[in-house]
């Protein structure tokens, strides 16, 4: 598969379309725009040592890759060559270091309330801005203190002829913890029996610091976790757009893995609100909502572009009555994973993310809704709104946050 | 997913006929393999600007040159409807200040220095017309593939009877110490007053009393009329824009607000995403597919309307066995006849510039017998058989009323 991306190249016709769209080569000299950087610069790749750098200062958004006319897989391309610049210069420890949210997760969870002050702690933050190359200010997660995977040991779905396997992804399992409740919960409300199994990573955080090697051993591993369900027919639903994105293409079509498992797992893989809306399509999701009389801007991100399936957001939220939902313009938030995190990079994460964070904070609301876990981190420490996962607002919706009233199980 | 209407193509056709549609409570969907020709071409309206010779009135010429056409799009498409369209554009993009109608073209300068007719222009560039004579002062920024003194060169020699003269200046402006900006890099910092000032402060004591100020059309993004409004008032002279190179940031700012209106009345906008394929039974188009990631995705409406593009945008695509055929529906193309397909003459009229799908008067694609294919399929813009954009002077004037007429003949078909 790295061949046709690199191909793809042939049919780039210069016309500059994904320069004037690229968030990040708008703000930054530093990064000189993905048609030099890729179609142009991919000429002088191949044997030999990578001809600049510049390739690094590139977050991986896709942008260009979705409004090239001409189907050039620019971002792919850059990604690919990222990885090269890496290879031959050798992964920073930092870079190795915040592209394993899981080892992080299984290390931070059972000393959260430490963890956590360190995190929020000046002092530290500088430390590990000098010494590590972390921003002090990036906004990084809060450890939940416990697990998803606990929580899912212990939790017994109703069983149903319908079933669903939920991947649930680092974010919520070591951070959110109550998304993935909120996902489960509003699943097993509209009649599916709900399986979570062990799982780790995905890989994309090491796929976007270039450590490919690294990033084909996890996302092989969880495919093999996953393939079983997926070839006896069951669907799998992700919430995290980015590691559902990881699943549905990136392994093939960035890290090059040809696999029967991850096929079976490509196919059966839906975002969570694609899902939903496609059991709408069939008339099978309940509409059973209260209304929720308040105002949000929604926030597709870029890596829920990526999957090619609309807005499917919008749709469901418009099933709730009395919400009032406003479609955000901005591109990008800015924060690309785990791109706004590093001290170089972060000034630039931030003005990428100015217009969003503007237009969040001029809609008024207290809330704001997204789709991707480290987006939602990046939009509420720049626009200083809280921002939920849309399950939440169906969660909501369908009343599900409320007390059961007696002799009634909500779930 | 179900819509009213698919527009399959985000160029000023689709989108006009997505938002014609969507203002009128359609629920639609535009699904388009990229963003295309509206970043390559500028936002003025060009209906018809040469036949043979130099068009001065598209409404006095139009008629005859449908009957002398019978193939091209205007043949089809009545001086009402495209007079309509230009009115509907105006009134629905009022931030754009669109003057002029098809009474009149205008004669404004390019880049290079040559003249082209255009029936409608932004406010922007409005004061670029050439056809009252006069003083004329081009301004360089240091943009790439903008030369001030070769445009005013040009320009003496193109109409050395008329009573235009042109001069240039060149500003030293570097703007954040980048050694290659954008015409898009220019127009961000035109929205910034510290260097509208510059700017300002650069032409200072340089501007004739009797000179009219051209700019490249990179002043601004979002608030262009802004942005000329005080360059204008600062500078007393009338002020305008000259059509760039691509990058166009005049035609970037009509796709930011088309596309925007577009969601603002409901639509949704699907941008990345390759029609791959179609459904029909009964001579009906039910559905189409988007090859999306992992999966197809089909898409179902009751009326879809094709404005893919030609053969730029893989619209229409010649394939390595010279075969010739409309890329989603395989829909048949005209003026495909066997015989050479290039000829030497990098000038000349090429076998395969008038390639497109034939339509009837409802937009339309016809079989060979000039009856409709599908009754809810309709086509419009440069996929459209018949005419040549870049030497008639037509690009969005065919796509503005074609897309209008499209969506004219679906909300026709509902009522």
């Amino acid at each position: 598969m790295i061949e046709p991306v690199r191909d793809s190249l042939d049919h780039c016709v210069k016309c500059t379309i994904c320069e004037t769209f690229c968030p990040f080569s708008q703000v930054t000299p530093l990064f000189p725009g993905p048609k030099f950087v890729g179609p142009q610069a991919e000429r002088y790749r191949g044997a030999g040592v990578s001809p600049d750098a510049s390739v690094d200062y590139c977050s991986g958004c896709g942008i260009c890759t979705q409004v090239c006319p001409q189907g050039v897989k620019i971002a792919e391309i850059n990604s690919q060559a990222r990885a090269q610049l890496w290879e031959e210069r050798g992964i920073p420890l930092r870079n190795q270091l915040i592209a394993r949210p899981s080892v992080l997760g299984r290390l931070g969870t059972p000393v959260s309330p430490l963890a956590n002050w360190a995190l929020q702690n000046k002092a530290l933050r500088l430390l590990a801005h000098r010494l590590l190359g972390i921003h002090r200010r990036a906004p990084l997660p809060r450890f939940a203190g416990r697990s998803f995977q606990r929580w899912a040991r212990r939790h017994r779905s109703p069983i149903s002829r319908r079933r669903v396997v939920y991947f649930h992804g680092c974010g919520v399992n070591y951070y959110e913890p109550a998304v993935g409740e909120m996902v489960v919960g509003v699943l097993e409300h509209n009649g599916y029996y709900v399986q979570i199994p062990p799982q780790d990573c995905c890989g994309l955080p090491l796929q976007s610091n270039g450590n490919f090697e690294a990033a084909r051993a996890y996302v092989r591993r969880l495919v093999a976790n996953l393939a079983p369900y997926a070839r006896e027919g069951v669907p799998i639903v992700v919430n995290s757009t980015s590691c559902g994105l990881m699943l549905k293409r990136e392994a093939h079509e960035i890290l090059g893995v040809e696999d029967d498992d991850l096929r079976a797992v490509s196919e059966a893989t839906y975002d969570f609100c694609e899902f939903l809306l496609l059991m709408h399509e069939r008339g099978e999701l309940r509409t059973d909502f209260r209304p929720l009389p308040q105002t949000v801007p929604y926030h597709a991100p870029c890596q829920q572009r990526g999957h090619g399936i609309g807005k499917p957001a919008l749709d469901l939220l418009a099933l709730i009555p009395d919400l009032r939902v406003i479609e955000l313009d901005a591109d990008c938030c800015g924060i690309a994973g785990t791109y706004g995190l590093k001290k170089e990079k972060y000034e630039i994460s931030m003005a990428v993310g100015e217009r969003l964070f503007r237009d969040v904070r001029e809609s008024g609301a207290n809330l704001a809704a997204c789709d991707s876990e480290t987006c939602r981190w990046q939009i509420e420490h720049g626009a200083g709104v809280h921002a939920v996962h849309p399950v939440e607002l169906l969660f909501r919706g369908y009343g599900l946050d409320a007390p059961a009233p007696a002799g009634v199980s909500a779930r | 997913m179900t819509y009213d209407t698919v527009v399959i193509g985000a160029g000023l056709a689709g989108l006009t006929a997505a938002l014609r549609l969507a203002d009128e409570g359609g629920r639609v969907l535009v699904v388009a393999k990229g963003v295309g020709s509206t970043h390559l071409a500028p936002a003025t309206i060009d209906v018809l600007g040469f036949d043979g010779g130099p068009v001065e009135s598209p409404a006095q010429e139009l008629s005859r040159f449908g009957e002398a056409h019978p193939q091209h799009p205007y043949a089809s498409l009545s001086i009402d409807l495209i007079a309509a369209s230009i009115e509907w554009l105006k009134t629905r993009l009022p931030a754009f200040g669109y003057r002029g109608g098809l009474e009149e073209n205008f004669v404004l300068p390019t880049a290079v220095g040559a003249v082209k007719r255009s029936a409608v222009v932004p406010e922007t560039m409005a004061a670029g017309d050439l056809r009252a004579g006069g003083r004329f002062l081009f301004v360089g920024l240091g943009l790439k593939d903008f030369f001030p003194a070769y445009l005013a060169d040009n320009l003496g020699h193109v109409s050395a009877d008329s009573a235009v003269s042109a001069r240039a200046i060149e500003l030293e402006t570097s703007p954040g110490g980048e050694a290659d900006v954008s015409s898009v890099g220019f127009a961000r910092r035109f929205e910034q007053s510290t260097f509208r000032n510059a700017v300002v402060r650069g032409l200072a004591g340089q501007v004739e009393r009797d000179e009219r100020v051209g700019f490249p059309a990179v002043l601004g993004l979002q608030d262009a009329g802004k942005v000329w409004r005080e360059l204008e008032e600062k500078l007393e002279r009338p002020v305008f824009e000259v059509a760039t190179l691509p990058p166009s940031v005049s035609g970037i700012r009509l796709f930011e607000a088309m596309t925007a209106a577009v969601r603002k009345a409901g639509g949704r906008i699907l941008i990345g995403q390759t029609v791959t394929g179609a459904e029909a039974s009964n001579g009906r188009v039910e559905a189409v597919v988007v090859q999306a990631a992992a999966r197809p995705t089909t898409y179902r409406a009751g009326s879809f309307v094709l404005a893919s593009g030609g053969f730029a945008s893989g619209g229409v695509q010649l394939d390595s066995y010279g075969k010739l055929r409309e890329a989603v529906f395989d829909l048949a193309v005209s003026h495909a006849e066997d015989g050479p397909r290039f000829l030497p003459d990098y000038l000349d009229e090429q076998p395969l510039d008038r390639v497109g799908v034939l339509v009837d008067n409802g937009l339309r694609p016809t079989d060979g017998d000039g009856r409709p294919l599908y009754e809810n399929l309709h086509a419009a813009g440069a996929t459209l058989a018949g005419a040549v954009p870049w030497r008639e002077a037509s690009g969005n004037g065919v796509s503005l009323a074609s897309g209008y007429a499209a969506a004219a003949a679906i909300l026709e078909s509902d009522s």
